[in-house]
């Protein structure tokens, strides 16, 4: 570690792991839910355990964005961090409001929930990703704004870099467009459709710039390749995913009473948001084949070329899958966005924080990679995780082509809870490569306490 | 990459595309909200429906129902249940009415969320209300949803 204050990010994944966890277990009650209708019933509704699964998931990544951030940001600006302490005093206000947020949402009714947090006030629950108590989302306001004002007056003081430009832009867009959560008109289109000004612009657009600035920065330290190089790569990428994502929204605009010219501008738009993702592919691995050094870090390598490889298929390819109106007509609100939500969140967010986790924590822990014994299991948890979930999205995939046949397609299409029976051997299929996911989890964080030889590696190679 | 191609100009491309699109995007949105009143069937947003979409959040219903193919793909899609409980608000208020506090053995209920009969109505008018809403092609492709 080249400054003091890039070891704020540690408490930052921790955290971020332990509420990882928590989502996946959450997962798999949820995928019990599935076959086993009963199953926690009355107890955890699915209602409560999807809400817990996906806030859990959005809270752990921010958690992760902003360690990473941390971590990064100094060492690009050449300076210490602006405000440690702000950092510090944010981490523990989101985590006790995220904390106090899942506790709610698991202890008491949610109606009641909205009760106590007063959301009459300003009525914001009750929307998919958004269940937040309002109270909640001005804090995640609060915590997103000191961020960014720390990240901010860090690089306006210091070196100003293409990746610490980007990912400020990136966290900027994502605390920017986090204030439509508080727009709920009572019109149903409108709301539905600058909902989508949080959700869409947030995964498929400003998060594209946080995850490829990552990747950059990354690729930049384990591979020793010239910056200009990563930097032009990281400007073409990042331009190509807003060019592609910005009017890409329109996919989400088909079938929820918005104009027909939706249907063109949504697919054709659409159709080009695998080209930032194709080109984080041949960005990874063209940087890794010219590479100067072997860094000891061989997980973190491996994480790097996973994320760029994962986003393109989960993102990419299984989103223009059913992102062409004639298909998405058949295919929206079923399985295959199920299956694509699964692998595309896995693939770019959750392996891209993996990804910085896995370079930097044994640095903070004070050397420049973890012991062999440690990598090699993680290692082995980067492959049963992925292929996991290489195996659910294909589920997934066969459970939503049957469904859509069965329920939309047919001359005698079947009520949706007949087609939800017939499905049920898929649905057995994926609970357990949920459970191979959870070994893969386990075994992941065992690794970090896992004790071996360390590596060996010729320390002036390193800077 | 080539050297002909510079760091200076994808540069360009990034900050000059983003806010042309940007920019697009925001035109768009204009247009859209301009022209909605022609579908979203605001004419029909009644004091009613409006307390029927709260009731709708604060039961967090999207955690397990898709409403026009968003939410959860747990249960039945409701931007037609208007429709496919024949026209009637009061199948819709019946169904909710009688979900067994206990659930059903090894099937998915729906909770029993003791909703009041004005609540019941309110909620049930809401869904009506969007089953109006005049979507593309007329989405979902049929009545099962």
């Amino acid at each position: 570690m080249k400054y003091e204050s890039q070891g704020i990010a540690k408490m930052y994944f921790i955290a971020a792991l332990g509420l990882f966890l928590g989502q996946i277990i959450f997962g798999i009650i949820m995928g019990m839910q599935y076959v086993v209708g009963d199953f926690l019933f009355p107890e955890i509704p699915f209602n409560v355990a999807r809400m817990v699964h996906t806030n859990l998931l959005i809270i752990w990544l921010l958690f992760g964005f902003m360690g990473s951030a941390y971590y990064l940001v100094p060492e690009e600006a050449e300076r210490e961090l602006f405000s440690p302490i702000l950092a510090k005093v944010m981490f523990w206000v989101f985590l006790g409001a995220s904390v106090l947020t899942i506790l709610g949402y698991l202890l008491v009714p949610y109606a009641r929930l909205a009760e106590i947090t007063m959301n009459d006030l300003l009525p914001t629950m009750g929307r998919e990703f958004l269940e937040q108590p309002t109270i909640t989302k001005i804090g995640i306001v609060i915590v997103a704004l000191a961020f960014v004002y720390n990240i901010g007056m860090t690089i306006l003081a210091g070196r100003k870099t293409v990746i610490n430009v980007v990912l400020l832009t990136g966290i900027i867009g994502l605390a920017v467009f986090f204030l439509f959560a508080f727009y709920n008109p009572h019109n149903i289109v409108l709301d539905k459709y600058f909902w989508w000004f949080v959700i869409h612009l947030w995964v498929e657009g400003v998060w594209e710039l946080i995850m490829a600035s990552l990747l950059a920065y990354v690729l930049i330290k384990v591979t020793g390749v010239d910056r200009e190089v990563i930097e032009k790569w990281l400007y073409i990428i990042v331009a190509m995913a807003l060019i592609s994502g910005l009017i890409g929204t329109g996919h989400h605009f088909f079938w929820i009473g918005t104009p027909d010219y939706w249907q063109w501008l949504g697919s054709i738009f659409s159709a080009l948001e695998p080209i930032p993702f194709f080109m984080m592919t041949l960005f990874a691995f063209s940087v890794v084949n010219q590479r100067r050094r072997d860094h000891p870090n061989k997980a973190a390598v491996l994480w790097a070329l996973g994320t760029a490889v994962m986003a393109f298929l989960g993102a990419g390819v299984w989103g223009f899958m059913h992102t062409l109106a004639p298909i998405n007509y058949y295919t929206h609100g079923t399985q295959i966005t199920a299956a694509h939500g699964h692998m595309a969140f896995y693939g770019a967010y959750v392996m891209v924080v993996l990804t910085m986790i896995s370079y930097s924590m044994p640095i903070m822990r004070g050397k420049k990679a973890a012991n062999e014994t440690a990598q090699k299991l993680e290692i082995w948890a980067f492959w049963l995780m992925t292929l996991s979930m290489v195996g659910l999205t294909l589920i997934l995939t066969a459970a939503g082509v049957m469904q859509v046949f069965l329920q939309r397609f047919s001359e005698d299409p079947l009520p949706f809870m007949v087609v939800q029976d017939e499905l049920k051997n898929f649905y057995w299929a994926r609970e357990i490569t949920g459970i191979g996911f959870l070994s893969g989890l386990f075994l992941y964080l065992y690794s970090f306490f896992a004790k071996g030889k360390e590596v060996e590696f010729e320390e002036e190679q390193l800077d | 990459m080539r050297d002909t191609f510079t760091k200076g100009m994808a540069r360009n491309i990034y900050y000059g595309g983003s806010v042309f699109f940007l920019l697009v995007l925001i035109a768009l949105t204009v247009d859209t909200v301009k022209r909605l009143p022609a579908t979203d069937n605001r004419e029909n947003l009644t004091e009613q429906v409006i307390a029927g979409k709260r009731i709708w959040e604060v039961n967090n219903c999207i955690g397990c129902h898709t409403l026009l193919g968003e939410g959860a793909y747990f249960a039945p899609e409701l931007g037609n249940v208007y429709t496919r409980f024949g026209e009637s608000t009061d199948a819709i208020k019946g169904y909710i009415m009688s979900r067994p506090v206990d659930g059903v053995p090894g099937r998915r209920s729906m909770p029993q969320f003791n909703l009041t009969e004005e609540e019941l109505e309110a909620v049930a008018q809401f869904l009506k209300y969007v089953d109006g809403v005049k979507t593309a092609r007329d989405w979902p492709p049929n009545i099962q949803g």
